[in-house]
Parts: structure tokens; C-alpha cells; sequence
């Protein structure tokens, strides 16, 4: 299949370096500023070099890619809150084209999901968006074969910096601002973790798996969301006299969305270590499903998008 | 809810059983209007017989922890049969956590508007941090509670520690 990424940041890259190796090929990339793009499959190697040497991945302006040669567009720019532009338009744009979409930005489907389904369901395209919720994880393909409608509730640890914070500052006794410094250090978290300690990323998350769940109605508006940030390391000490821990677990139950710090018992299956995700189904007739993994990281990213083409077929 | 009455008003379960003969219930519930106490129920079993022929009857009430005792009193002197008095059955025990300025004084305080606008029970607490200083501390308090009132009990403690200006951790609970 033929492949447009926009975006080039780590999962785009990792996208476009990847392709190859799952059968596809790159005839378009874009970063913010410019564009490469050659109908006969692109250089990925020299486009990505150029970037890293230069600053921009080719000659080409980032808007000429949705008007570009290709079946399956991959948007993979930053994820933004509110009318999740400019990545709505993207995915409006090549569904409008009759092309596929698969998202790794979690802003359109978070933010304006009953948007995007009907655009799809006007579309000979679909949308699909694996790679939004759990990195690496197979969340959203597993809630499918489930069958929303057999799943009473999901839950999970879905942003790995929060969860590297709070397993850190259990096991070593340390405060938050000294593992947040550690973290940005180890890149773990970004120079801004606003989204990741404040709980907006998991709930993002979150408010994806309720309109899987759900077919749709949830934005980040409809989320209770509390974080993590200036968390007391008394209360991991605390929360441990009885066998307990801390975890930030994104919720979706009773047709509510919430993200809070939760006591989790030490050897509950949420209680993963380190910048681990976890996705947990209730399901009517199977009990309870966790699925465990990497739930960031460019090629970890870049796995589930192309899973995703791969789930498009054709 | 002032100390007039003998401290703050608590919500209380009393497990009566009575001797089935006429009458017999209004003796039980004059003693809790006389002294005070506001009837909020009555499970009046009268299907199930205790095998010595008595009825069982369980009364929820509000009063202050000296009427409160007072209501006990005057029933056993009524000759009323007090099976259990102040302690609700509870089915089900979770923890909580109250993060912040738990100061010594407003600890006291946070347990009572626990126990009096929540259904459930401080049973046990622990705390760690310095919790007279300015600096943030954290409470781990463990609840009793009945069964099937554990989302009422989560929001009425999340609504305290709102007004206390306190973080709030809750379990994670629910079928496994």
C-alpha cells in the first residue's frame, strides 16, 4: 500500500523507516514546514536525512501531501485539544479523497470522533487509530474483536511517564520534582510533561475507548480528570502499609470517563513497573482481559500504525 | 451539629428484637423522639421470627453521641431487647487517601464529617508526613462499610476532601 505520513516526528519517522519492511511504500512524507514527496515511492533514508541535517525533510510544501498519490493517509502530527486542528482537517481532507486514514494523533478521534466517523461513513475510506491508545498495545483491535457491546468497563495505566513517576517515587522514596527531573533527563518525559503528570493524555485515552465503547458522544470536555503532579511521596509510604499502591488508572465505566491517582493493590495486574501501559477489558462473558505493553516510543508507535494499515487490507 | 446535644450528630443503627404482642414498637421509638434522636428508618421483619418468638427490628437514627447514649439507656429500662446498638453490619472494608494540610485539629474533624455524612466507618487511620506543619501530609483511612454503599460512600468522602481543599485517592474497587 501506498503510504502519505504526515508528521515526522518520532512515529512518523519510525513509520516511514519501517514501511518498507511491512510490504508498503512511503510516496509522501511531511514535517511542519516542508514536504517530500515522489509518486514512485520515496528515498525515506535520504528524506530522513536531510531532515536530520538540514531541518526539512524535502522541497515540497507539508500541504501538497493530501493532494498527493497514495491509499492510506498516516497522521501522525502533534495531537491537539479542542477542534483537534490541524489533524481534523487532514483526516477530513483524505477521507473526502476516498483514501483510508489511520491516526496516531489522538485529537481527532478524541475530540471530534462523531465528526470523523461520519466523514468516514461518507467516505469509501476508513479511519482507524490503533496506535492513539497503549502505543504498542493492541487496545482498540482487541476491544473490536470483543465486541463493544460485550465489554461492561476498561480501564488501564495508559500514560508511561505518570506511571515511571509514581513507580519511582515508591520503590526509591524519592519526591516528584526529583523523578520528574530524572525522568526529562532519561527522556522519559518531555521538556513540557504537562499532559502526561496532569492526566490529559490518559484521559484522551480514555475518552478513545469510550467512543469505541460507546460509538461515540465522548470528548476530553466529558472526562473527570486528576493528575499526579506535586504528589507526596507519604502517600505512596501510606498507601504501601497495607499492600497498596499508586497508580494513575484512566477508567471508563457506567458511561463515565475518569483519570485519577488510584490505590491499586502491589500485585494487582494494573500495578505495572516503569514507563509499562496496561489495558484492562470487563468483559460479559470472559472476566477480566489485561493486555500489557510499551505504550510509547517511535518504533513501538509505528508498530501499531502499521498494523492498522495492515488491518485496512487492500 | 453543635456540642449542646453532646457533639456532633452521628448517624447510628439499632437492632432491636421485640416480643410480638400490640404496642410493643411504639415503646421502642418513644425513647429516640424523647431524647432527641431523628428516626431515619425502621425494618420492621416481621416474617422472621428469632427462634425465642421475637421480631427483629433495625432503626436507623441520627443523634448526638450523649443522646445517643441516653436513647440506649431509656430502652433497656423499657425492657427493650437491644441486640446491637451504634455499630452498623458492615460487609465490606476499603482505604482511602486524604492528601494535603492535615493539620492535627482538622484531622478530628475530617473523621467526624466522615462517619456523619458518609455511610461508612473510620475504623483505622495512619498517617504520614508532619501533620502539624505547613507541609503536605497523608492520611490512609480505612472504612467500613455495608455492602452496595461503596459509591455512595466514595462521593461523600470526595465531596469532603472538595471542601477541605484536600487530594483524594480512591480505590480501585469492583468485580473482579
Amino acid at each position: 500500500m501506498d503510504l502519505a505520513i504526515l508528521g515526522a516526528g518520532a512515529v512518523g519517522r519510525a513509520v516511514a523507516a519501517l514501511a518498507g519492511e511491512y510490504g508498503h511504500r512511503v510516496t509522501a512524507l511531511a514535517d511542519s514546514s516542508s514536504a517530500s514527496i515522489d509518486r514512485n515511492g520515496l528515498d525515506v533514508d535520504a528524506a530522513l536525512a536531510r531532515k536530520r541535517n538540514s531541518g526539512a525533510v524535502g522541497e515540497d510544501v507539508p500541504e501538497s501531501v493530501l493532494e498527493a498519490e497514495y491509499d492510506t493517509l498516516v497522521e501522525a502530527t502533534p495531537t491537539t485539544l479542542g477542534d483537534a486542528e490541524p489533524g481534523y482537517s487532514h483526516v477530513v481532507d483524505a477521507l473526502e479523497r476516498d483514501r483510508h486514514v489511520v491516526l496516531a494523533n489522538k485529537g481527532p478521534v478524541a475530540e471530534r470522533y462523531d465528526d470523523v466517523m461520519a466523514a468516514a461513513a461518507d467516505s469509501e475510506g476508513d479511519v482507524r487509530f490503533e496506535a492513539t491508545v497503549g502505543g504498542a498495545i493492541p487496545a482498540i483491535a482487541t476491544l473490536e474483536g470483543l465486541g463493544p457491546e460485550h465489554v461492561s468497563a476498561a480501564r488501564g495505566v495508559l500514560n508511561g511517564t505518570a506511571n515511571f513517576i509514581l513507580t519511582r517515587m515508591a520503590t526509591e522514596g524519592l519526591a516528584y520534582e526529583h523523578v520528574l527531573a530524572e525522568a526529562q533527563d532519561l527522556g522519559v518525559a518531555e521538556a513540557d510533561p504537562s499532559f502526561d503528570v496532569d492526566g490529559t493524555d490518559a484521559a484522551l485515552k480514555g475518552v478513545i475507548l469510550a467512543n469505541v465503547l460507546h460509538d461515540g458522544g465522548f470528548t476530553l470536555a466529558d472526562a473527570r480528570i486528576e493528575g499526579i503532579e506535586d504528589f507526596p511521596v507519604n502517600a505512596l509510604d501510606v498507601a504501601a502499609e497495607d499492600g497498596n499502591t499508586i497508580r494513575l488508572i484512566g477508567e471508563v465505566a457506567s458511561g463515565r470517563v475518569r483519570v485519577g491517582p488510584r490505590l491499586v493493590p502491589d500485585n494487582d495486574a494494573l500495578a505495572v513497573s516503569g514507563t509499562m501501559n496496561i489495558v484492562q477489558y470487563d468483559t460479559e462473558h470472559a472476566g477480566r482481559m489485561n493486555i500489557s505493553g510499551r505504550g510509547a516510543g517511535g518504533e513501538e508507535t509505528a508498530s501499531a500504525v502499521l498494523a492498522d494499515v495492515d488491518r485496512l487490507g487492500c | 451539629m453543635d456540642d449542646e446535644h453532646g457533639g456532633v450528630t452521628q448517624s447510628h443503627t439499632v437492632r432491636l428484637e421485640l416480643d410480638d404482642e400490640p404496642g410493643e414498637l411504639l415503646r421502642a421509638l418513644e425513647p429516640i423522639a424523647e431524647n432527641g434522636g431523628n428516626l431515619l428508618s425502621i425494618f420492621h421483619e416481621r416474617g422472621s421470627v428469632t427462634p425465642r418468638g421475637r421480631i427483629p427490628v433495625e432503626i436507623d437514627l441520627e443523634a448526638a453521641p450523649q443522646q445517643f447514649d441516653r436513647i440506649i439507656q431509656a430502652l433497656r429500662e423499657n425492657g427493650i431487647n437491644v441486640i446491637r446498638a451504634g455499630t452498623t453490619h458492615y460487609d465490606e472494608e476499603i482505604s482511602v487517601l486524604l492528601i494535603g494540610h492535615l493539620i492535627d485539629q482538622d484531622l478530628s474533624d475530617t473523621i467526624e464529617q466522615i462517619e456523619a455524612n458518609s455511610p461508612a466507618s473510620v475504623v483505622d487511620l495512619s498517617l504520614a508526613g508532619e501533620t502539624n506543619s505547613d507541609r503536605v501530609s497523608s492520611g490512609r483511612f480505612r472504612l467500613a462499610l455495608e455492602a452496595g454503599r461503596l459509591e455512595e460512600t466514595l462521593s461523600a468522602v470526595r465531596e469532603i476532601a472538595d471542601r477541605k481543599d484536600l487530594r483524594f485517592v480512591e480505590p480501585l474497587v469492583g468485580e473482579a
